[in-house]
């Protein structure tokens, strides 16, 4: 059941980026950032999360998410650690996603090489 | 010659004779792939649970796992062609992400390893980190100030 | 002032120089379309050996050049000047080759109009026996276009139904003032025209404007009407382009369908390769010119050609800054025989 409920609610997300992108003069880098600030602002407001519990991974996956993360995890750190939660805490909720994709950027990076187009 | 047309005069008169996106097919695709994207996290996400990783655990090792995969297809050559077909289904899930961190550090590897390489990763991630960051700082600045 | 310059944009050229000989290379892709048979030589992949496309290119464009001269029955010190330009940043690719060539050297800068471009300046160099034989030659290559321009190759993109795909090619002309054509006889200097399209995919829509105005321009300036022409043949505006630019001509005065053709829509199948509005790039004109338009004007099946090749003169920071794009077309009368017309 859950699975249905990531390919739904993931599936929606994704549909509304390619609305923006066939219909605005939105580029996908700005559509990317968009969302990343939109996720975020959402989840400030505490709406973002009754997204994620009802789809699960079709909330957290796309950017969207990332942005969820990132301002959770920064009210989260603030409980704790005051106002200086503010600065740690969104990097530290979403230190592995980041640190991963530079670190395995840099390794695909090194052992792969572009193809041409056909 | 003797047409003398404004800006906006222009853009209306070719209007009709540019094609028009596949808007339906587009949005149908994007919609499978988002969501088949979406159900290979849940079932990475499902999978640490069943391991007994904390939710936090989980959320990170379902990031990265998904950021590996993307950084893997874009470095085989095939996110390029899923990106074709799927368009906003592979550019919005954070394997997109890897992708576009990852396509232009292959690009520029002639460019050498530390301005190649290590610069030109973020040359379209890093505004999602800019924007995605300051976001956060801001809301948790104004949760700090007025939160419940 | 009387003789060689006619109105406000064309020159008559009271020597008509003659196009001996001509070059082409392409990648593979253009080695599928319609035209493959008028290349002569068509890569198996787009390094050529090198090691980054941006060194392919440069090859292409430096073998073009040597293979257009070794055709020419001359050796490469009895070629007094070189014309080329290209697609990328300070025109590495023609500077570079002519590093390898050791030929007086005028790089020049006209985005994809750089073929009409240089048989411009070459014609006049020749008309006003400054010179006895030039070469004129350009390149483009899909790979190190992108790479500066738009995405890196690997990126997950969509590209809408109305972009354009850039040619792998490079072509090359040796014009000389003895021969016995086909003969440059008229040249038609562009203006840079703007009609505020943003959008970095839609060059087609673009690049019309110029392209109508130059060729407005030749028409009024000549005198000629468009049937004198066998082929009035614009370099790269691609499908849409190409409906813009018959509808914008119809609305000048000239009805030009039964000899009006695109270079972009001309080298690939849309249907079969994918290309969507068609072919762009420097490359494009170059080796549709210097192989299919040529080789059939040699074979006397196209007699009389007016060329216009289209160049959209943006660049990646002009298009972050919102700015439009301005396009220039230079056009070049090519015919068999001298003597008709003015």
């Amino acid at each position: 059941m859950d699975y249905l409920k990531a390919f739904i609610v993931g599936g929606v997300i994704c549909l509304i980026g390619q609305l923006l992108m066939d219909h605005t003069k939105l580029t996908p880098a700005r559509i990317l950032v968009s969302f990343v600030t939109i996720g975020a602002i959402l989840q400030g407001l505490g709406l973002y999360q009754a997204i994620v519990d009802f789809g699960g991974a079709g909330a957290t996956t796309p950017l969207t998410g990332f942005g969820y993360t990132l301002a959770k995890g920064a009210m989260k750190e603030i409980k704790e650690a005051g106002i200086l939660g503010a600065f740690t805490g969104g990097t530290k909720a979403a230190a592995g996603g980041v640190a991963g994709a530079i670190f395995f950027g840099y390794v695909m990076a090194m052992l792969f090489n572009p193809k041409s187009k056909k | 010659m003797k047409t003398k047309m404004s800006s906006k005069q222009y853009e209306e008169y070719i209007k009709d004779k540019l094609p028009k996106p596949k808007s339906f097919r587009n949005c149908v695709a994007a919609f499978i792939v988002g969501g088949i994207i979406c159900d290979v996290a849940q079932f990475i996400s499902n999978t640490a649970k069943g391991y007994g990783y904390s939710q936090e655990s989980v959320s990170s090792i379902t990031a990265i796992s998904m950021v590996f995969l993307g950084a893997f297809l874009t470095g085989i050559g095939v996110y390029d062609r899923i990106g074709k077909f799927a368009g906003a289904g592979s550019i919005v899930p954070i394997t997109g992400f890897a992708n576009s961190m990852v396509s232009p550090a292959m690009e520029f590897k002639r460019e050498g390893f530390v301005f190649g390489v290590g610069a030109k990763m973020f040359v379209l991630a890093g505004p999602v980190l800019v924007y995605g960051i300051s976001t956060s700082i801001v809301i948790g600045i104004i949760y700090y100030l007025f939160g419940k | 002032m009387a003789g060689k310059r006619l109105g406000k944009q064309t020159l008559r050229l009271s020597s008509p120089p003659s196009v001996i000989s001509n070059a082409t290379i392409v990648g593979p892709k253009e080695g599928e379309g319609p035209l493959a048979q008028y290349f002569d030589i068509i890569l198996k992949d787009d390094y050529f050996g090198e090691d980054s496309w941006e060194k392919a290119e440069s090859k292409m464009l430096k073998e073009a050049v040597k293979n257009a001269i070794k055709a020419s029955g001359r050796s490469s010190t009895n070629i007094n000047f070189m014309f080329a330009g290209d697609l990328l940043n300070q025109i590495v690719s023609s500077s570079f080759a002519a590093r390898d060539l050791q030929i007086p050297f005028v790089g020049l800068y006209g985005a994809c109009s750089t073929m009409a471009e240089s048989m411009c300046m070459g014609s006049l160099l020749l008309d006003g026996r400054f010179a006895e034989a030039v070469v004129c030659a350009t390149s483009s290559h899909f790979s190190s276009a992108e790479r500066q321009y738009r995405f890196p190759l690997e990126q997950g993109v969509q590209r809408p139904p109305f972009a354009q795909w850039t040619v792998t090619g490079a072509g090359a002309a040796v014009l000389a003032e003895a021969g016995n054509g086909p003969y440059v006889t008229h040249l038609t200097i562009g203006k840079v025209l703007d009609f505020g399209i943003k959008d970095a995919n839609n060059m087609g829509a673009a690049m019309a404007p110029a392209a109508v105005d130059t060729i407005t321009a030749h028409l009024n300036e000549t005198g000629r009407s468009p049937e004198y022409y066998d082929m009035i043949v614009t370099g790269d505006l691609g499908k849409v382009g190409k409906t813009i630019t018959l509808d914008m001509m119809e609305k000048e005065g000239f009805e030009i369908q039964n000899v009006y053709d695109d270079c972009g829509y001309m080298i690939f199948d849309a249907e079969k390769q994918d290309t969507h509005a068609g072919g762009s790039g420097c490359g494009c004109s170059a080796v549709v010119l210097n192989g299919h338009i040529m080789k059939e004007m040699k074979k006397g099946n196209i007699n009389r050609v007016l060329f216009v090749a289209t160049g959209a003169l943006l660049s990646p920071t002009t298009t972050w800054q919102g700015e439009s794009i301005p396009s220039i077309a230079h056009a070049v009368a090519i015919e068999n025989t001298i003597g008709e017309g003015i």
